[in-house]
Formats: C-alpha cells, sequence, structure tokens
C-alpha cells in the first residue's frame, strides 16, 4: 500500500503546549497550501487556540499563507519571536 | 562559528573576534536576564530556538548590516535555562570610526529581536510561568 502523501509539522514554545507535541506528520491537505496546513491543524485537539493566519516557515523559510506546500516540507508554526 | 549556543556568552570572546588593525572602535551589546518582568520577580528563563532557521535569518541580518556599513560583526544568543544576571545575547561591530560601529550593533539587536526565532518563557518566584511575547 503507497504511503499517504504527507509533511512534517514543527510546534515551537506556546505553539508546541498548545498540542502537547513539538512535531506532528500531517496528511497532506486540500488546499496544499500553508492556509490549508493551518486550517487542518486548527481542528486537532488544542489547535483551536492557534490564530487565523499564524507566521509559519517552510523547509526553514518564511512562507506566505497562500504559499504551496508539498509531501516531504517541513512547515515550522511561529509564536511572537521574542529572543535577546 | 554557530550564532546559537548552550554555553556561557563571552564578550571579550565577540570583541577579539572582530577586533582587527584597521578599526578604531568596536561597539557591544550584552543583554542580560533581568529579575523582574511588569512589576514581577523573575527566578530564570528558559530560551528555544527553531535552530536551522534562526542560524539563517542571522545570517541575513549580518549581511545587511555588513552592506550597509564598513564594519566586521559577531552575533551570539544563548539557548536553555538562564539565571538572573546571565548573558542572553551579545553582539559587537567594529569599525574604521564610532558611528558605523555604534549604527551597526544597534541594527543587529534590533532585527535579531524582531526576526529569529527564538523564544522565551519566564518562570517567576511565585510559582507562575509565562511566554514572553512582544507587543
Amino acid at each position: 500500500m503507497p504511503d499517504t502523501p504527507s509533511l512534517t509539522v514543527l510546534l515551537f514554545a506556546r505553539y508546541a503546549e498548545l498540542f502537547g507535541a513539538a512535531e506532528l506528520r500531517l496528511a497532506l491537505p486540500q488546499p496544499a497550501t500553508v492556509a490549508g496546513v493551518v486550517e487542518a491543524l486548527r481542528i486537532l485537539p488544542g489547535g483551536a487556540a492557534l490564530p487565523l493566519n499564524p507566521l509559519v516557515a517552510v523547509n526553514a523559510r518564511q512562507a506566505r499563507s497562500d504559499q504551496p506546500v508539498s509531501a516531504g516540507d517541513e512547515l515550522a508554526l511561529l509564536p511572537p519571536m521574542a529572543g535577546g | 562559528m554557530a550564532f546559537l549556543t548552550e554555553l556561557p556568552l563571552q564578550l571579550d570572546a565577540l570583541v577579539a573576534e572582530v577586533a582587527a588593525p584597521e578599526c578604531g572602535g568596536i561597539a557591544t551589546f550584552l543583554g542580560l536576564v533581568r529579575n523582574h518582568q511588569e512589576g514581577r520577580a523573575v527566578e530564570r528563563l528558559e530560551y528555544s530556538a527553531y535552530h536551522p532557521m534562526a542560524e539563517g535569518e542571522c545570517a541575513t541580518i549580518v549581511a545587511e548590516a555588513m552592506a550597509q556599513w564598513p564594519v566586521r560583526v559577531a552575533v551570539r544568543h544563548r539557548v536553555g535555562t538562564l539565571l538572573i544576571g546571565d548573558a542572553a545575547v551579545a553582539v559587537a561591530a567594529a569599525s574604521a570610526h564610532r558611528a558605523a560601529a555604534f549604527e551597526a550593533c544597534r541594527y543587529l539587536i534590533e532585527e535579531l529581536k524582531r526576526r529569529v526565532p527564538i523564544w522565551k518563557k519566564e518562570f517567576f518566584l511565585d510559582g507562575s510561568v509565562d511566554w514572553v511575547e512582544p507587543r
């Protein structure tokens, strides 16, 4: 049986606590965009508290919500940055 | 040299890294863990980061500074558990004259705080815990 196309979602800081995980595997959503992934995350347990339009990086580069995503991509959900 | 480190920051190491015979001044910034936040007593901070993106974003900011000013720069940020007075971030900028050194140093710390994916969790003396989020 072929593997379902999936991508990796990395969660940090407050977002990791929402989901109780630092990393999730998600089936490639429809539409296969950043916004589609956020929508899929928001219906998971804990996901309702995610902002509608959080900061997201695809393969470690900041991405727009309409950016397409592919199987095997690494998405990262980034809470507001607080270095320094 | 990696931007993120779990080891204590040494400002003199950054100064040595940027010093050069043609540089007449070095501006530095050291960001420390302070013992209060909005009137509450802080016990410690925990810093975490999205490492590959943080390294890449820091390299971009360094390149921007070097394109704007004739400077040699070094930037480090610590991750892990830090106590009051520990240095969380260190920046050094060296240039022939002080103006460029000060300006580049300021640019680096401001952009770093705004753009590099680093987060901190505050542990207060009263036992409460909060994620720091800029307003």
